[in-house]
């Protein structure tokens, strides 16, 4: 069913009793073209675009439990592609790109807002590698904006521009970063990818992998055994788990990174701002609440929630940012498990089995590259060879030397 | 989440510095294949969903590293030693 002003002005009349379910809760097949494991962003999109770009729609979409109740659900919704590296800075901004049209692409509102993003610094220094940033992204054809203190006065009035040990002395802009709302994303994929084909599978955990030889040919799942030629994972956190299943260990650590939001108020935060100062970055949702998160707890975890000192952290930063978030309440916190490469960076790669191909280590930036991740991804498992702007994504960097540390944090997850 | 430190016992988490998976030994410089046994030390992990055997440095008390044996899906430490005894042993 298309979505449009006049499908709605039909329902209204009709008193809503027509809407169809927005996509297909489909039975595994025996056998498919190309498997997908993980039913989140990264996976529905991948699906989505083999189907819609690469002409391959015999697809599966395996989902341990229901569609988006993974990290695709727990994010703080941030898009933008204000990268350094001439190997991220490419692909992020692919994939502001296509936010840009996702909704038309879709026939579905994921409420993408280009609310603006605002990194701020404190220091002399810190403005001096904000500015650098903002060359590359320039360099790159990205926009970027440098504000001094008074334009960000005008901007924020209520951040704590005089406080004692930070005070905020301007901030790097993207106008064209913003927020959009992470289910709509995964309801969108997923009903745009099943109205071509793609048979979504829930509650149906991938147990075993099938390897003939140096080949992965099908995976075992709680729903059946399911054979494929090309098996894709897009599991974040888990990756290790199942890439084990394979006998492949990985270049990654999973983590706990908790999320924040507050009681609703009235509009008071334009855009997302992130403080220079600590690790902290806060948007408001457009039900009012105060969204925000900042750094992982720092151990390996896949228990979905995390401790309370990273909490008082995490507080402490947005009290430093602006002290009258104190007379808030937090309605709720959660934890997400983020797959934490070495370098900070993520993989869209083969591996050395023939047939399973890899999207990983996106460590708690995967939401912001759900399309571009989808559409490389599908272009990798199509054709077998990296998408241009992907290329830097290798699986063998870590051995090669050719890391992608867009922070220069050194070889450990905790520190990205 | 609280270490049983075994100079300071039971201390609340905050107190610790992480490294990480205690199992990836150091490799010798003069091994025959140094430089995939240093890639691998280095990089790659088992990343176990259960039982993780790990390295705590106690930063904020009697500046130990221990070697902690936790469940990543419940976060239930069952066991704190010195690294050190390891070492030695």
């Amino acid at each position: 069913m298309h979505y449009s002003i006049f499908s709605l002005a039909r329902q209204a009349l009709l008193g809503h009793r027509g809407w169809t379910a927005a996509w297909r809760d489909a039975s595994p097949k025996s056998s498919y073209d190309v498997l997908v494991i993980g039913g989140g962003g990264h996976g529905l999109a991948t699906a989505y675009y083999l189907a819609r770009h690469f002409g391959i729609a015999n697809i599966a979409v395996l989902e341990k439990g229901w569609i988006g109740s993974g990290n695709a659900g727990r994010n703080t919704t941030i898009i933008r592609s204000n990268y350094l590296l001439p190997g991220n800075n490419p692909f992020y901004e692919f994939s502001m790109q296509l936010w840009e049209g996702l909704e038309k692409d879709l026939n579905y509102n994921a409420m993408v807002s280009q609310r603006g993003v605002l990194n701020l610094f404190h220091s002399d220094a810190q403005r001096d590698a904000a500015a650098r940033r903002g060359n590359a992204m320039r360099l790159h054809g990205v926009d970027a904006e440098l504000l001094d203190r008074t334009a960000v006065r005008r901007m924020l009035p209520f951040l704590d521009f005089d406080n004692a040990r930070f005070p905020i002395e301007g901030g790097l802009l993207q106008r064209r970063g913003g927020t959009a709302r992470h289910d709509a994303v995964v309801w969108g994929y997923a009903r745009a990818a099943s109205d071509r084909g793609v048979d979504i599978v829930q509650n149906c955990e991938v147990t075993g992998m099938i390897r003939e030889g140096d080949r992965v040919v099908g995976v075992e799942t709680t729903r059946g055994t399911i054979r494929a030629p090309k098996v894709a994972l897009a599991v974040a956190g888990n990756t290790s788990r199942l890439t084990a299943m394979a006998g492949l260990r990985m270049p990654l650590e999973s983590h706990v990174l908790q999320a924040f939001v507050s009681e609703a108020i009235k509009p008071l935060i334009p855009g997302v701002v992130t403080f220079g100062a600590g690790h902290f970055y806060i948007s408001q949702s457009d039900k009012g609440g105060l969204v925000f998160g900042g750094d992982i707890d720092g151990y390996n975890s896949y228990a979905q929630r995390g401790n309370l000192p990273t909490v008082e952290d995490v507080c402490e930063s947005g009290m430093a940012l602006m002290p009258m978030i104190g007379r808030l309440r937090m309605l709720r916190s959660w934890g997400g498990i983020m797959d934490m490469s070495m370098d900070g960076s993520p993989i869209i790669d083969h591996t050395p089995l023939d047939g399973l191909y890899l999207n990983a280590g996106w460590c708690y930036g995967g939401f912001k590259a759900t399309p571009a991740s989808g559409w490389c991804f599908a272009h990798l498992i199509a054709r077998d060879e990296p998408h241009p702007v992907a290329r830097a994504f290798r699986l063998d960097r870590f051995a090669s030397g050719y890391l992608l540390d867009e922070k220069g944090q050194g070889a450990q997850p905790n520190l990205h | 989440m609280r270490i049983p430190c075994p100079f300071c016992g039971n201390r609340d988490v905050s107190e610790f510095a992480y490294l990480g998976d205690a199992s990836a030994p150091r490799p010798a410089a003069d091994a025959p294949d140094a430089d995939r046994e240093f890639f691998e030390a280095a990089y790659l992990r088992d990343n176990p969903s259960g039982l993780h055997r790990e390295l705590w440095y106690h930063a904020s008390g009697c500046r130990s590293w221990l070697e902690v044996e936790r469940n990543t899906r419940t976060h239930d430490i069952t066991k704190a030693t010195f690294a050190r005894d390891r070492v030695r042993a």
